[in-house]
């Protein structure tokens, strides 16, 4: 077939009807966090003393760190998701959540006697924390996944693994509103190992599912 | 004209083509093809004997473009956007043809003067995947492109309604860009 044919096809097709990219993203994140909402009322639910723990600082800068994981993640991927466009300041933007975290711990280990730091790291909660998050992470990265198959990475695995991010972020984020667990050395110490198995399967299927 | 211009140029039109504006995009692809052709002419080269046909990478290019043009994001420059697809679609031919991934060619577009090499080259890459579709699929790609039916002419003949047709044809496009994809790999 001759290259004037083949873009006789393509003229053909369908004028571009396709709703903006960040736009679809933008509703697959909202339906993840939906999904996500809905399995946490439904079957999880805040913890038994909800109205204590909001006036509580510990607990409330839990979702300073999810929901900056979960923001820089999702603006990463809708840059991984175009061809061509520059990534490396949201790649640093990563390690915002991070950096929050790491002083936070500073701080406790500053402020507490050494002998707390040992039941505040086990904390009582870690079973729960490493099952829950990445089960409320299925449904957001679904959807995440699925619409990310619409853009065209240049590097699908490391996409997948971000979109995985994004999903523990949010994940993280309702599970943080169950958990009794407050101690930022409880939350640097288990948080991170649930997301990564999150972030490797996102990894495995985004490698596969992500190419075009 | 320079290369600022003329990619000012390719995103004008891109973006009427996206508008919904047919004779824009044609214009679109027939402009930015030369410059396809020049980049893949210049790989299989460097690649010798084994390299394959240049105008296999403009088609496949073409068909990536096609189909991942709203990831291009209007407000920026359509050249490197052009040029990350660009790189990719070489990767997988390489990797079709066995090679090992090394390809140095960011932002080769740049530098590169367009061929004169008129648009009409034939490629059998696609005819070779076209195979591998169904028989409806590959009949509705061929009577849009070498005979150069519109939607109507096909739909009339295949007694279809002009939407399914639509439908059919874009399934179709998106069925020979996974042929290419699963050969990649």
């Amino acid at each position: 077939m001759r290259t004037e044919e083949l873009i006789n096809a393509l003229v053909t097709d369908e004028p571009s009807t396709r709703k903006r990219f960040d736009l679809v993203l933008a509703f697959a994140v909202a339906l993840g966090a939906l999904v996500a909402g809905s399995l946490f009322f439904l079957a999880i639910g805040f913890r038994p003393d909800i109205d204590e723990a909001v006036k509580s600082a510990p607990f409330l800068f839990k979702f300073v760190v999810t929901l900056s994981l979960a923001m820089t993640a999702i603006g990463l991927c809708s840059r991984l998701a175009r061809p061509g466009v520059p990534t490396k300041e949201w790649g640093y933007a990563l390690a915002i959540p991070v950096i929050l975290l790491a002083l936070a711990v500073f701080a406790e280990l500053m402020l507490t006697p050494s002998s707390s730091w040992e039941p505040s790291l086990i904390g009582s909660n870690s079973r729960f924390c490493l099952t829950l998050i990445p089960l409320l992470a299925v449904g957001p990265l679904a959807c995440l996944l699925l619409a990310l198959r619409q853009g065209a990475p240049t590097r699908p695995g490391l996409l997948g693994a971000v979109a995985g991010l994004a999903a523990s972020g949010i994940a993280a984020t309702f599970y943080a509103a169950n958990c009794t667990d407050d101690a930022p050395l409880f939350v640097a110490t288990w948080y991170p190992l649930a997301i990564a198995m999150v972030v490797a399967v996102g990894y495995a299927i985004g490698s596969i599912s992500l190419r075009w | 004209m320079d290369f600022a211009e003329r990619e000012e140029e390719w995103a004008l039109l891109m973006r009427s083509a996206i508008a919904g504006d047919g004779a824009a995009y044609h214009r679109f692809l027939i402009a930015v093809a030369p410059y396809l052709r020049a980049t893949a002419r210049r790989q299989c080269a460097r690649l010798g004997r084994g390299g394959g046909d240049p105008e296999d990478v403009v088609q496949e290019v073409l068909l990536a473009i096609h189909l991942k043009r709203h990831t291009w994001d209007q407000g920026r420059a359509i050249g490197p956007w052009l040029a990350a697809i660009t790189r990719n679609k070489a990767i997988d031919m390489l990797r079709r043809r066995g090679r090992q991934t090394e390809v140095p060619i960011e932002n080769f577009i740049e530098q590169l003067p367009a061929e004169t090499v008129s648009a009409g080259e034939e490629a059998g890459d696609v005819d070779r995947m076209l195979a591998m579709l169904n028989p409806r699929q590959r009949d509705i790609i061929r009577s849009v492109s070498v005979n150069g039916d519109s939607i109507r002419e096909v739909a009339d003949r295949l007694e279809m309604s002009e939407g399914a047709v639509r439908v059919a044809l874009h399934r179709a496009l998106k069925a020979l860009a996974a042929r290419y994809r699963s050969d990649a790999k």
